[in-house]
């Protein structure tokens, strides 16, 4: 379906609109922010991550006539989706490698941005933690840096001003880092993170009690106040509305089937198994891998991630491309149990909790089953 | 401290050379070295860091365009690998690493030149090869069907002192009638990432030309046995 670019332009005209991206926590961090932009009224949004301009388009139709619109956009689409919505406030949250055989590099994506935004009259919300996201937000005037953490290092080791080597120092719980070369560096934050406490540009503490798992939804949620506040929603009301989101499309939901609470989370790929292996309590674990057109044919990306956390607990594996994975998992010292299908593994765990992490086309899958059966 | 008999492996510039799991080679050789009850000390070498020439194996990994250029230039300024090359030092270099040992390549629409380890010069194809990759490995290596996934640009052209790693069954390779190059203990391939995922008996092959040791101490090989019949069959190349 080709959407008439005026469309999305004539259905953003007279909304305020937030655009958040990057490669991991834009559905998340989308619905954080949805929420939080409520406290001023109803907000339209692209709530299950439908993160093209046809969804865009859709999103802002349904929700009729609202005063604020939060989009999650993806990374290649964000030049169209910005020309045609004129955001308020854009939101940068990280570039990594995602699909190597469908998505541009990352440094050309972070020069796309980067040009992209040069000159526009936009408030950008940026993850002053990734080389990346800070050089791609630093052509813009206005800029709110926020501490949100950086998992996965290895597509930032070069400038992407200079070629120089960039130089990272653990430094008081947060990691500094600047280039060896030129004078791109770390910028000094306006938010940080203190445990599950979000810290505000004024230095007020707002303990931020997620139902969502994991630091890296702090992160997240502290992405959600700083673009909020732009709109002019204190972060104190907004923290007691985001607390209570327990599911986001389907992630972190906790499914009863046959006496297992099964709770799925979605990672499309290293930064966000990383991230995964964050949120997981310590449980039987089933991992899923294809490698169909959506999570990319090549499986080489499963070498990237270190599956060590998982050593010691009941592994399950499953999926079109188990044996990629079960390789993986001998060579990392990780014991496993390959089983046919989703339906064994359930079969196969004891009743009681099951983490299941999959890659796109399996966790899709996993939820068409999960809704069949109830 | 330095266990001065154990297998030294080296991957050259993970800052420069590293896409989609090229660590896998890096884990995997060590992982079937200890296995074998052989000592390994694995070493990440950044490219502002002088690289060894003692090592036993060298890694070179794939990579984007100008860390390509960079960690060619750095690589000819610092010796290292060429010293590692001259005494016979064991070499598996993959895609951009495959490129650069070469005599020449081209990135950013120039050519630079390679380190002239290895006798063959790459340009830019029309398209770009995206794919599994199999090939029937020369016979003098002994080694089965060559599996893999490339994802590359570039065509590369053998000379008279390079031989084809394998003859091209499915994809592309160097110019889609063959694969790689090697010559002497070092071998080059499109084949990205982890190459010796799917190929155990490269892995070994590596090995026992590092170590000497002619016959390696079997070890259950059933999920790479597992994954490789699973992609042949894919690809309907076994
Ligand atoms: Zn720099």
């Amino acid at each position: 379906m080709v959407i008439d670019p005026d469309l999305l332009a004539h259905l953003a005209a007279r909304r305020q609109i937030a655009l958040i991206s990057g490669t991991n926590g834009k559905t998340t961090t989308t619905r954080l922010t949805a929420v939080a932009v409520g406290v001023l009224g109803p907000v339209a949004s692209n709530s299950l991550g439908a993160n093209l301009p046809t969804g865009h388009a859709s999103a802002l139709a349904k929700a009729g006539a609202t005063a604020h619109a939060i989009l999650e956009v993806d990374e290649h689409y964000l030049p169209h989706v910005l020309a045609a919505t004129q955001p308020r406030v854009v939101a940068l949250l990280n570039l990594t490698r995602d699909q190597l055989d469908r998505a541009k590099e990352v440094a050309m994506l972070a020069r796309l941005w980067r040009d992209t935004l040069r000159g526009q009259p936009i408030h950008v919300v940026a993850n002053a933690d990734d080389p990346m996201v800070v050089w791609a937000a630093s052509s813009t005037e206005r800029v709110s840096w926020v501490a949100a953490g950086q998992r996965w290092f290895d597509d930032s080791w070069v400038c992407p001003e200079c070629g120089g080597s960039i130089r990272r120092e653990r430094r008081n719980g947060s990691v500094d880092w600047c280039c060896t070369t030129c004078a791109l560096r770390r910028p000094t934050p306006h938010w940080t993170l203190h445990g599950n406490a979000v810290v505000d540009p004024r230095g007020m503490c707002h303990d931020v009690k997620l139902s969502l798992p994991g630091e890296i939804n702090v992160a997240n949620a502290a992405m959600a106040l700083a673009v909020a506040a732009e709109f002019g929603v204190r972060p104190e009301d907004a923290v007691p509305r985001i607390a209570e989101i327990t599911s986001v499309a389907g992630r972190y939901t906790i499914v009863e089937r046959a006496g297992r609470a099964i709770r799925l989370f979605l990672a499309k790929n290293p930064a966000g198994w990383l991230e995964a292996f964050d949120m997981v309590d310590p449980a039987p674990i089933l991992l899923v891998i294809n490698a169909r057109q959506p999570d990319g044919f090549d499986t080489s990306w499963l070498f990237d991630v270190d599956f060590a956390p998982l050593r010691g607990r009941p592994v399950l594996i499953t999926g079109e491309r188990a044996y990629d994975l079960g390789v993986r998992l001998k060579v990392n010292g990780v014991a496993f149990t390959h089983v046919p299908s989703f339906a064994e593994a359930v079969m196969a765990t004891p009743p009681g909790r099951l983490e299941v992490i999959a890659n796109y086309s399996a966790f899709q899958k996993i939820r068409v089953e999960l809704d069949r059966a109830e | 401290m330095r266990n001065e008999s154990a297998l030294r492996i080296v991957w050259v510039y993970p800052d420069l050379l590293s896409t989609y799991g090229d660590r896998g080679n890096l884990l995997i050789l060590a992982h079937r070295a200890s296995l074998r009850g052989l000592a390994v000390e694995s070493v990440e070498v950044r490219s502002d860091q002088n690289l060894p020439a003692e090592a036993d194996i060298y890694l070179l990994a794939g990579g984007e365009d100008a860390p390509q250029v960079l960690a060619a230039q750095r690589l000819a300024a610092d010796g290292g690998l060429r010293l590692a090359a001259e005494r016979g030092a064991v070499i598996l270099a993959v895609c951009a690493g495959y490129q650069l040992v070469g005599g020449s390549f081209v990135a950013n629409a120039r050519m630079y030149a390679g380190l002239s380890l290895l006798d063959i010069r790459s340009d830019r194809g029309l398209t770009r090869a995206v794919g599994e990759l199999a090939g029937e490995v020369d016979v003098n290596l002994g080694l089965p069907m060559l599996t893999g996934f490339e994802n590359h640009g570039g065509r590369s052209i053998l000379g008279p002192e390079a031989r084809p790693l394998a003859r091209v069954v499915v994809g592309v390779g160097n110019d889609g009638r063959t694969e790689g190059a090697w010559a002497g203990h070092l071998i080059g391939t499109y084949a990205h990432g982890p190459v010796l995922s799917r190929n155990p008996a490269l892995a070994d092959l590596l090995l026992r030309w590092a170590t000497g040791i002619e016959f390696l101490a079997p070890v259950d090989d059933t999920w790479h046995e597992r994954l490789r019949a699973e992609r042949l069959a894919a690809v309907k190349a076994a």
